[in-house]
């Protein structure tokens, strides 16, 4: 599941590029520690198997619909957790900008929610405690089906607190949690079974490269605690970074700009913003209906040309009621500036031509 | 997946793209990345009932699209194929939310429904900028922009590792499928056992590919790092394009002109 650009706030997307960013370069420098430069290669080839095995699709049993391989932990047990961040989020960056599968500045969120769960909660505190060294093929069942369900479960989770922190959609809480956690949990069981056949066949065909995967610089025992006290400071920071965000009801841009010129510039656009949001709650308080609006603004409304005059004649001041010439004013100026965004694209095109 | 398959020959056209001459084409790959992200965030930061004060920027695909030369039917194919999640998700907003926002003549339009036309304007403004970026500027230069902008060196290297052989695995995964198909009918070979022995297969010459590669890197020097050679050198278009757009973005982010625009005509209207 892919966050889209239009659902998040730039708020949301910058303190997840911020997260992502920094795991991203914590992996990078853990890599080049790591002084193994066999594994370069192998991550390019095997992000590229990642996006040649979601052609290969198969029927779910029991449903008309077909599934794929997702990726996140199957690279972990192959790579360790480090090169397989780099390699999954690589994988989302180029879905990003080629598929537009989700977009740039949900860049952030997308590698947080599809890479960083599987390869950093996941796999190092699921799978690799419950499969082990030498893992039996049974064990190997189920470390893959808990890990892979646990990592989508997380991601799902992620996804529906982006979006609520956001605030673009109206999508209750509750309600999208709802659709989206047996949705996922669908897919990890199937993408679990998945996980767990290949690597059995892999263990099967070449025990040696499980082998050496696992004695990769994976995760390192003595560093497992401090890698999950990092974790949990990562998630408390963040969190609390995000709610103390959405508590404070201004959005991104007017923000930085409060906090960089230490009052609210530019007050033409956020009163507007304030206004309106003001205007939604009396409305929703005072009006839960539209059906209970005067008859005497229904009549006015059927008259364009008596609102233009309202609207010329100061009636926006009265911000809290959202009249009708306000509403086709604003209407006017949006035709009007799509007209000049089409004229001007029409005149660069003759321009061009001419040359 | 037949969306994979179906859009795979988009990912060569991309390249084609990027190989054509055009000013935007040969803008420096940096610039252009950090316009782009400038107008995501403007357009993303607008509060979720507006519309009117987005639909200026509109302006700025048209523009780049025809400076560009890029064909537009392709951007909308594009489109078309990443719209699913946010209509999904979008599609909500007319059902919980129904506080009436806008009057056209007699017909009331709800909150919903206006903040629902948004998200999908958003959707497709930034989208549309970031494949303008993507199709005027090329993988390997957007790549070394990332390198000199301070993204960690391995991830470059991973990006430019992974883009490389992605179409090799891709005919590879194909060629497997297709073999499949012809062996298989009536929907049976479509077992999840199959295709996990399937994918092993692939994982598996995968594996025996990478040795390969790294082997060959190794003859010729490989020391871990991977250099860049081409060098990237910001002129005075480059500058005049960034300070031009940071200027209109930030103007018709913070002055919204639309809908003081159609205030001041309705003003002018006779009554």
């Amino acid at each position: 599941m892919h966050m889209a650009d239009a659902l998040i706030s730039p708020l949301v997307g910058g303190v997840m590029w911020a997260a992502t960013a920094a795991i991203t370069a914590y992996s990078a420098r853990k890599l080049d520690a790591g002084g193994d430069d066999r594994v370069v290669p192998l991550m390019g080839v095997l992000g590229a198997f990642i996006f040649a095995a979601q052609m290969i699709n198969f029927s779910i049993p029991g449903t008309g619909s077909s599934g794929h391989l997702g990726g996140g932990m199957i690279l972990s047990i192959l790579l360790g957790p480090y090169a397989a961040f780099l390699t999954m989020a690589s994988v989302l960056t180029v879905q990003a900008l080629f598929f537009a599968d989700g977009g740039l500045l949900a860049l952030g969120c997308n590698i947080f929610n599809l890479a960083f769960f599987p390869c950093f909660v996941a796999y190092p505190l699921l799978y690799r405690t419950i499969a082990g060294a030498h893992a039996s093929e049974k064990r190997i069942l189920v470390a893959s089906l808990v890990a892979v369900i646990a990592g989508l479960q997380l991601g799902a989770l992620a996804v529906v607190l982006q979006t609520f922190f956001s605030g673009v959609s109206e999508l209750p809480f509750a309600t999208f949690l709802l659709l989206m956690l047996p949705i996922h949990l669908a897919i990890g069981i199937v993408e679990g079974l998945l996980t767990a056949a290949i690597v059995t066949v892999v263990g099967r065909a070449r025990p040696e490269v499980l082998a050496s995967a696992a004695a990769l610089p994976a995760t390192p025992r003595p560093g497992r605690g401090r890698l999950l006290a990092q974790l949990l400071l990562l998630t408390a920071v963040t969190g609390g970074l995000l709610s103390w965000f959405a508590s404070t009801r201004m959005d991104g841009l007017e923000w930085a700009i409060f906090h960089s010129s230490g009052k609210e510039a530019l007050p033409a656009p956020a009163t507007d913003a304030h206004a309106l949001a003001a205007t939604l709650q009396e409305r929703t308080a005072l009006l839960p209906d539209y059906a209970f609006r005067p008859a005497a603004e229904e009549g006015d409304a059927a008259e364009p040309a008596a609102e233009v005059a309202a609207a010329g004649s100061g009636k926006e001041k009265e911000w809290p009621d959202v009249s009708a010439g306000t509403s086709f004013a604003g209407l006017l100026g949006a035709t009007l500036s799509m007209l000049l965004a089409g004229l001007l694209g029409f005149a660069l095109l003759r321009l061009r031509q001419r040359r | 997946m037949a969306r994979i398959d179906s859009s795979l020959p988009d990912l060569s056209d991309l390249d084609g793209l990027a190989c054509r001459d055009s000013p935007i084409h040969r803008l420096d790959p940096r610039i252009k990345l950090l316009t782009t992200l400038l107008f995501i965030v403007c357009v993303v930061s607008f509060d979720k009932h507006q519309l009117s004060a987005l639909l200026p920027f509109a302006a700025y695909p048209v523009v780049l699209l025809i400076l560009a030369r890029l064909p537009p039917a392709w951007i909308l194919r594009k489109l078309l194929l990443a719209v699913p999640f946010a209509l999904c998700v979008g599609i909500f907003n007319p059902l919980f939310d129904r506080t009436t926002l806008l009057h056209i003549g007699s017909l009331e339009i709800s909150g919903g429904w206006v903040s629902f036309a948004s998200i999908m304007l958003r959707f497709a403004l930034t989208v549309s900028a970031a494949l303008i970026l993507v199709a005027s500027t090329g993988f390997d230069a957007l790549c070394l922009a990332l390198a000199r902008l301070g993204v960690p060196r391995p991830f470059v290297v991973q990006l430019l590792l992974l883009y490389r052989y992605l179409f090799v695995l891709v005919d590879e995964a194909l060629r497997l499928s297709r073999a499949r198909a012809q062996r298989s009918f009536a929907g049976r070979g479509m077992e999840l056992t199959v295709v996990a022995s399937l994918l092993a297969q692939l994982l598996l010459r995968t594996l025996d590919r990478a040795q390969r590669i790294y082997l060959a890197m190794q003859c010729r020097g490989f020391d871990g790092e991977v250099r860049l050679l081409r060098r990237l050198r910001i002129g005075a278009s480059d500058v005049l394009f960034l300070t031009g757009w940071t200027a209109i973005l930030l103007a018709l982010r913070f002055l919204a002109p639309a809908p003081t625009l159609g205030q001041a005509i309705g003003r002018l209207l006779p009554s």
